[in-house]
């Protein structure tokens, strides 16, 4: 077990090495002048001078980006905004804010939108599979089937608007979508992301519950399900008590390989709902073209999902001992 | 291979299937006279059907199929003819007809006539702020969005399908370093990748100084959507080919003295049409959404192009007063990647009838 986790987490360093690097290279190489978006559209040759020597953009390469990658470690000391202890991911262009603080503000949001979301789509998806290859063929299956394809099929930026109108605006059954802290108030918080958490988890829970309803039909014609039976288990423990936990470890391999689109999915359901998170910030850091804010937002989403994909592995391995042995 | 054998016997009293395949199907055709011959051991006539007419006929017995077929062909038909539809029409997606006519927009600049302003005159009424004309600017968008998914579909796929063969056939190094930048592109988060990388390949393509021409972001969205999206039909691919690779027709090939181009276009690649087709058509549609999802995000086609993303960006700005504008893309596009995606399921049904969903 142990040399599993050291394999994988040395295996995770070099791709989160590897994917500062080259977004590092892509967005202060190559944009014609880096220095030039920050300083802004009318910019006097002289401040231009200024700020890329401040920001350190006047060093070959290479050094600009070990700079960037020591600061997250021991801190830098920026001439124009003065020093930013470790971790430092340096300071936004536009807001003049440390990188680091900006995301570590925002991240209970996204946090709790994925989250939560995550569980939805788990719960729902999986419950309905199980549903529909319980009663396969059956009226209940068909309605999973073929809503998985609308479900698969919907846009949040389209569904989230139309739920808003319905059950805000028209209804006025729910507040509308905002983050409360959970600390603050625990059931607020629940109310006001309920509508968030649905229409983020409406693309994907479909799709869980196909692959749970096709799995579950491939474990219950296993052997061990026949000699259960043989031996004279019910067909119902024989199907909630044996077959689904075979069924769940692909679904938990595929939730882990979906967690990054999980994440993209959060920026537009964010967007969707102007909620704060880092999902919105990485679309404000956009428009304003700030570079520093982008590199900080992307990095720390790649280590994200490199991690929580580790974390998956570590829960796959312990519920499957063979994975180890590779 | 069973509903194969029936479906050639139902056909068999039809006439106009009886016809003697072409000299260039010649090959494949044998090899289905031996097989049906053999199956079916009986004295009919026999009719000889290349894979293609093979597929081809499964799929026109799929009812849902041939049904998503024509909702996407009249999408692609009314992308082509937008010119044509919109002289018929009277209108153009570019005029700002909300504003330069009195009596259709409020004070407020929102429709005055109930859901959307839509009348004899405005079909699908009028864009709220600015007053555009709706269905104009939806079939133009049917264009822009279906244009830049093509292309996206089709580079990423070349691009894909080059290096996942290369990578499958020649293994060693070359495998290795491939695959670890496919690794690395696929446990990027993508999404947001997508996004930041748009303005940095705008300026990667234009000083900040001088005035961004209108088909920058056109370009550029388009090399990040293949950038982002060749890795998985790569990986794919390199699969398919490292279980073929050790199949005995490609070590007879070899043996025979075969050089790797004939291996590869003569022997591999007629085993990596289905996947590469089924892939293709499973990543238009997820092309469409991005592309709507990154005008939505505000990093789309600029003002002058008309555009389903912006149009959810505009809608989801306005649905509290003006909801009725927002389903017109919302709906049209629900549509189309429906219909889309029941297409793939048909055709990956029709070329592949083993697999099951």
């Amino acid at each position: 077990m142990t040399s599993f986790l050291v394999r994988r987490v040395v295996g995770a360093l070099v791709i989160l090495i590897f994917i500062s690097l080259i977004t590092f290279y892509l967005f202060y190489a190559v944009p014609r002048d880096p220095a030039r978006a920050f300083c802004g559209k009318i910019c006097p040759p002289e401040t231009l001078e200024l700020v890329r020597h401040n920001l350190g953009m006047d060093k070959p390469l290479f050094v600009q980006y070990w700079l960037w990658l020591s600061a997250i470690f021991v801190g830098r000391d920026f001439t124009q905004f003065g020093p930013c202890p470790a971790p430092c991911l340096g300071y936004s262009f536009a807001t003049q804010e440390p990188v680091f603080n900006a995301i570590v503000d925002r991240f209970p949001v996204t946090l709790s939108l994925t989250l939560g979301a995550s569980v939805v789509i788990l719960s729902f998806g999986i419950l309905t599979g199980m549903l529909a290859a319980w009663k396969v063929g059956q009226p209940l299956d068909k309605i999973a089937s073929s809503s998985s394809v609308i479900g698969a099929s919907l846009q949040i930026y389209f569904v989230g608007p139309l739920v808003v109108f319905l059950l805000v605006d028209t209804l006025g059954l729910l507040p509308r979508p905002s983050y409360v802290p959970f600390t603050e108030d625990p059931l607020t918080w629940f109310v006001h992301l309920l509508i968030p958490w649905v229409v983020l988890s409406i693309i994907f829970t479909a799709n869980y519950t196909r692959m749970t309803r096709s799995q579950m039909l491939e474990q219950l014609a296993e052997d061990y399900v026949r000699t259960a039976r043989a031996k004279g288990m019910s067909g119902r423990s024989v199907f909630f008590r044996f077959a689904w936990r075979g069924a769940m470890i692909p679904i938990i391999t595929i939730f882990g390989v979906d967690l990054a689109t999980l994440l993209g999915g959060a920026i537009i359901t964010e967007q969707t709902f102007t909620l704060h998170g880092i999902g919105e910030l990485a679309v404000r850091a956009v428009q304003n073209t700030d570079l520093p804010m982008l590199l900080g937002v992307t990095v720390v989403g790649a280590a994200a999902i490199v991690i929580l994909n580790i974390v998956v592995d570590v829960l796959y391995a312990f519920i499957d001992p063979r994975v180890r042995l590779n | 291979m069973q509903s194969d054998i029936a479906d050639r016997y139902r056909l068999l009293g039809a006439p106009h299937n009886m016809t003697f395949p072409s000299s260039t199907t010649a090959e494949t055709d044998a090899d289905a006279v031996d097989t049906v011959a053999a199956a079916a051991g009986s004295s009919v006539a026999i009719v000889g059907r290349s894979p293609g007419q093979l597929m081809w006929r499964r799929f026109r017995r799929d009812r849902t199929g041939v049904i998503a077929a024509v909702v996407v062909l009249a999408f692609i038909l009314i992308a082509l003819l937008a010119p044509v539809i919109s002289w018929a029409y009277g209108k153009n997606p570019d005029d700002y007809y909300g504003l330069n006519q009195p009596g259709l927009l409020n004070e407020y600049g929102y429709p005055i006539l109930p859901n959307g302003g839509i009348s004899g005159d405005f079909w699908f009424g009028l864009e709220p702020l600015v007053g555009r004309d709706v269905l104009t600017q939806l079939i133009y968008g049917i264009r822009t969005s279906i244009t830049i998914a093509l292309i996206v579909t089709v580079l990423s796929t070349v691009i894909g399908v080059t290096l996942g063969i290369t990578s499958g056939y020649v293994g060693g190094k070359v495998d290795y370093a491939i695959g670890r930048v496919i690794d690395t592109l696929l446990s990027f988060p993508s999404q947001l990748f997508l996004i930041v990388l748009v303005p940095v390949v705008d300026a990667a393509l234009v000083l900040p100084t001088q005035e961004p021409p209108t088909w920058l972001r056109f370009v550029s969205i388009c090399i990040v959507l293949t950038v982002l999206g060749w890795a998985t039909t790569a990986r794919l691919l390199r699969a398919q080919v490292l279980s073929l690779r050790e199949r005995e027709f490609i070590e007879s090939a070899r043996v025979t003295g075969a050089s790797p181009a004939r291996i590869i276009f003569k022997e591999l690649m007629p085993n990596l049409w289905t996947p590469i087709i089924i892939q293709a058509t499973l990543a238009l549609p997820l092309y469409v959404g991005a592309e709507a999802g990154l005008g939505f995000l505000g990093v789309g086609m600029p003002e002058a192009i008309p555009d389903w993303g912006r149009m959810f960006l505009v809608g989801s700005n306005v649905y509290h007063s003006d909801v009725t504008y927002l389903m017109f893309p919302g709906v049209s596009m629900l549509i189309f990647v429906i219909a889309f995606n029941l297409l793939g399921d048909s055709i990956r049904d029709a070329f592949d009838p083993k697999t099951k969903r």
